[in-house]
């Protein structure tokens, strides 16, 4: 009974990994940006929620009004100012992979950096929503339920869009070959500007959905960070529709496996996890081979 | 350069011991630095994972300066560095470059996780003493010696077969692949043998600490001073890394004790500049200007 | 006559798909020693595919590859290389930030018969010159025009000391007088014992230089033969411009 209650426990984080994972496989698969600070912008998302409820006794969900444009605004000053340049002047993606981790890790240090000046190290948490509810008989905490549903209900209007709009049709033209999509007219730059700006959205609203039932501190956007690469790899890049599956996978396993072998070795686990895809299949779980 | 190391040898003699203690923070940060320079210098395979290794050497150190000799238990950090660099190499050296970036970028935590537990769940404890009494001389001439030997051991294989095929890897694995490199081999061995001599130079270190715990040996900020030193010098040359370490050992000697995280985003801020405005480091535009000079000169002599 | 000459490649059912897409079903033919082998057929015929599993760049589905009567099909890029067999590629690749002679180097350093960088600059030296690029041996690779990366390309190849060459369309883009020099030394290379394989859209160069041809389409088998005989089959002509156009 108790392992069913950590399974589903795990298909709730799971959605939420997916969606952390989405705005990043978005970043990555359309403006070919691997953004090593973007669980910085997550942290923001949490911190923002985290002040509204304690400093304004907000809804935390409210926070997102804040956050979001933030989130956005920044994301697409860095693409626009930062990446812009780098992109134009690699000859390949790999030269570029190499100049986008080594800028983004350094902003990685960068907003940390504020945010410890800022906030210190020290754990933060509220309590919101923390009432137990019932879901196919295994007993969950109803701010996790609820921050599941949000990300499904993202993770589907996201489908949506890139299924049946033209602006969908871009994105999937320009994930698939940038120079053909802009040879047939697309104006790729500016899609990806936005795309990566709303990657740094979506990351700051999965931040205040977690930060619901999670703690954290000013050093927490790293773990997530690498979440949302090892959900991205294992998905394959540029894969939409895998993300949230794969940020599942990764749940279940981190629960499972943090209620049969120790709690605290989440990230060894993770990592298990991640080289395990990497050695049987490195192209992404979802990719047709 | 000889006379140079002859010089620092003797400088202990009449120096401080701040400024020796300087000194070994600057020794330190030369080694690592052209370590690092070393694999991912050529091979264009950013290692973000230094800290890990650093940290490997200082807990190896800990744990077996009870039961050996201090400098058996430095070989034996090398070579569990240079174990667990082949381990990660072997997993994630065949992929494309950006799944080995991101395997290092989360090492450092997944280490640092997993010895965690360890020391808790196993060991009882958290933190561990270190109980040697070696005088600051010694660590500085120790790691004058290794930072000498990597940069020397550096230079030497840059002019030798294994040099050529590192650069080869780092400009197009393509062609070093079908013109008879194996690749995998070349990779894993040099990542090992950097990881080796960051692990020694972490637990040369620790000798100078009373005690160390996990969050303190496992610490992101080693992976990226070293990567700004080896950038700002300019990673192409062997004596690169080694120019680039000065300024920012210098820089976090005046910040990193008051203002850490000043100190963080200041480096981040740099590290930033760097990769948009000197792109092969301070010592391609010392080089640069060198040569200009040196043009101006033969000029003026023919005349 | 093919029983009578030796043979030095030997290519068995050779399959390789992506996805849905079969880029090649089902590759027979062998490649006889000394000669120039014509490796031709429309773009995405899976010309360029059959060179890449010959040289492990993929891995095949299923067939053979005997070298020398040694099964190569499992071994990696490398080994192949050590093996005695190079390539060049479609899209010329030069290491750009080497010089000339280095990029010249690193096939005598790495390839069937390792030698140390002295001994690699010394013959490094002596490819540019039969090439003709010993006037540019201190340029980085870089700053050379694309006819001059395709000439050091092929000494580096040469420098592994291969018995077997496949060039991937290395006469593409040049000028007459340029194509005549680059089929001399095609030629004369030949002259020296090197069994080479074209893959070519150059007809004028497939008609000087091949003994014998295999023409693919649609990652198929669908003529062999000399080059006067495979080029004047109808199939082919229909396979190169469509059925209307070869019929006028």
């Amino acid at each position: 009974m108790i392992l069913f209650e950590v399974f589903i426990g795990g298909i709730l984080l799971g959605g939420m990994y997916g969606l952390i994972a989405l705005g990043l496989n978005l970043q990555y698969g359309v403006a070919r940006i691997l953004n090593l600070s973007y669980g910085e912008f997550f942290l923001g998302g949490a911190f923002t929620a985290f002040f509204t409820i304690m400093l304004w006794k907000l809804n935390p969900m409210l926070s997102v009004f804040i956050s979001i444009p933030i989130a956005f605004a920044m994301s697409w000053l860095i693409y626009q100012y930062m990446m812009i340049p780098l992109v134009r002047r690699s000859p390949d993606q790999d030269a570029l992979d190499a100049d986008v981790v080594l800028v983004t890790f350094g902003l990685f240090f960068v907003f940390q950096g504020l945010a410890l000046v800022n906030w210190s190290g020290d754990l933060r948490g509220y309590s919101f929503l923390s009432v137990p509810v019932n879901v196919l008989g295994a007993t969950v905490a109803l701010n996790r339920l609820v921050a599941f549903l949000g990300a499904c209900a993202l993770a589907a209007a996201i489908f949506l869009v890139l299924r049946y709009t033209r602006v969908g049709a871009a994105l999937r033209a320009i994930t698939i070959d940038p120079v053909a999509a802009g040879l047939v007219g697309i104006n790729v730059r500016r899609f990806s500007a936005l795309t990566f700006a709303a990657g740094g959205a979506l990351a700051a609203t999965s931040g205040m959905l977690v930060s619901t039932f999670i703690s954290f501190s000013a050093t927490s956007g790293v773990e997530y960070t690498l979440k949302a690469l090892i959900v991205v790899i294992m998905a394959g890049v540029g894969r939409v529709t895998g993300t949230l599956a794969a940020g599942i996978l990764l749940g279940v396993v981190e629960s499972l496996g943090g209620y049969l072998i120790d709690p605290s070795l989440t990230i060894a686990i993770n990592f298990g996890l991640f080289i395990l895809i990497l050695l049987v299949r490195p192209t992404g779980l979802f990719t047709r081979a | 350069m000889a006379l140079g190391a002859i010089i620092l040898a003797l400088l202990p003699m009449y120096a401080s011991n701040y400024v020796i203690s300087i000194f070994i923070v600057l020794f330190a940060n030369v080694a690592l630095a052209t370590a690092w320079a070393f694999f991912s210098g050529a091979t264009r395979y950013i290692s973000l994972a230094t800290a890990s290794f650093f940290g490997i050497g200082i807990y190896v150190l800990a744990i077996a300066h009870v039961y050996v000799p201090v400098p058996v238990a430095l070989a034996a950090a090398a070579i569990v560095g240079f174990l667990v660099a082949a381990v990660v190499g072997l997993s994630t050296l065949r992929l494309r470059g950006v799944y080995f970036v991101v395997f290092t970028f989360g090492l450092t935590e997944l280490i640092h996780q997993i010895i965690n537990w360890w020391e808790i769940n196993v060991n009882k404890t958290t933190s561990r003493y270190i109980f040697t009494d070696v005088p600051n001389v010694n660590i500085y001439e120790t790691l004058l010696v290794i930072a000498l030997i990597t940069i020397v051991g550096s230079w030497y294989v840059s002019k030798i077969r294994l040099g050529f095929a590192l650069r080869a890897i780092g400009e197009d694995e393509t062609v070093a692949r079908h013109s008879g490199i194996n690749t995998t081999r070349v990779k894993v061995l040099c990542f090992a043998l950097s990881a080796s001599v960051m692990s020694l130079v972490g637990a040369v270190l620790a000798l100078r600490y009373p005690y160390i715990d996990a969050s303190i040996a496992f610490n992101n900020s080693w992976s990226f001073q070293v990567l700004i030193a080896a950038l700002l010098g300019g990673a192409g040359r062997a004596w690169g890394p080694a120019v680039g370490a000065v300024p920012l050992v210098l820089l976090s000697d005046l910040l990193a004790g008051s203002f850490p995280h000043h100190f963080s985003i200041a480096l981040g801020l740099c590290f930033v500049v760097i990769v948009y405005f000197l792109p092969g480091g301070v010592t391609r535009l010392i080089l640069r200007l060198y040569h200009a000079w040196w043009a101006e000169q033969t000029k003026t002599r023919t005349h | 006559m093919a029983g009578r000459e030796q043979i030095i490649l030997s290519i068995r059912g050779l399959r390789k798909a992506f996805g849905g897409l079969v880029a090649a079903r089902d590759i027979s033919f062998d490649i006889p020693r000394g000669r120039i082998f014509g490796l031709i057929g429309p773009n995405g015929s899976g010309k360029t595919t059959v060179l890449n599993l010959i040289t492990a760049e993929f891995a095949a589905d299923s067939g053979s590859v005997l070298f020398e009567g040694k099964e190569i099909l499992g071994l990696q890029s490398f080994q192949v290389c050590r093996s005695k067999i190079a390539r060049t590629f479609q899209l010329v690749r030069v290491l750009p930030h080497m010089t000339t002679r280095e990029n010249v180097m690193l096939g005598r350093m790495f390839g069937s018969e390792p030698a140390s960088p002295s001994h690699a600059t010394r013959e490094a030296d002596q490819l540019l010159e039969r090439v003709g690029m010993a006037g540019k041996a201190d340029m980085f690779a870089a700053q050379l025009t694309y006819i001059d990366q395709k000439r050091i390309e092929l000494a580096r190849a040469l420098a592994t000391k291969p018995e077997l060459l496949l060039l991937d369309e290395w006469l593409a883009g040049l000028n007459p007088t340029e194509l005549r020099i680059g089929i001399d030394l095609i030629s004369r290379i030949r002259g020296e014992g090197v069994t080479i394989v074209m893959i070519e859209h150059v007809m004028e160069a497939i008609r000087a230089l091949c003994d014998h041809c295999v023409v693919l389409n649609a990652g198929e088998k669908i003529a062999e033969g000399s080059p006067q005989s495979v080029l004047s089959d109808p199939e082919v002509m229909h396979a190169y411009l469509g059925v209307d156009d070869a019929a006028a």
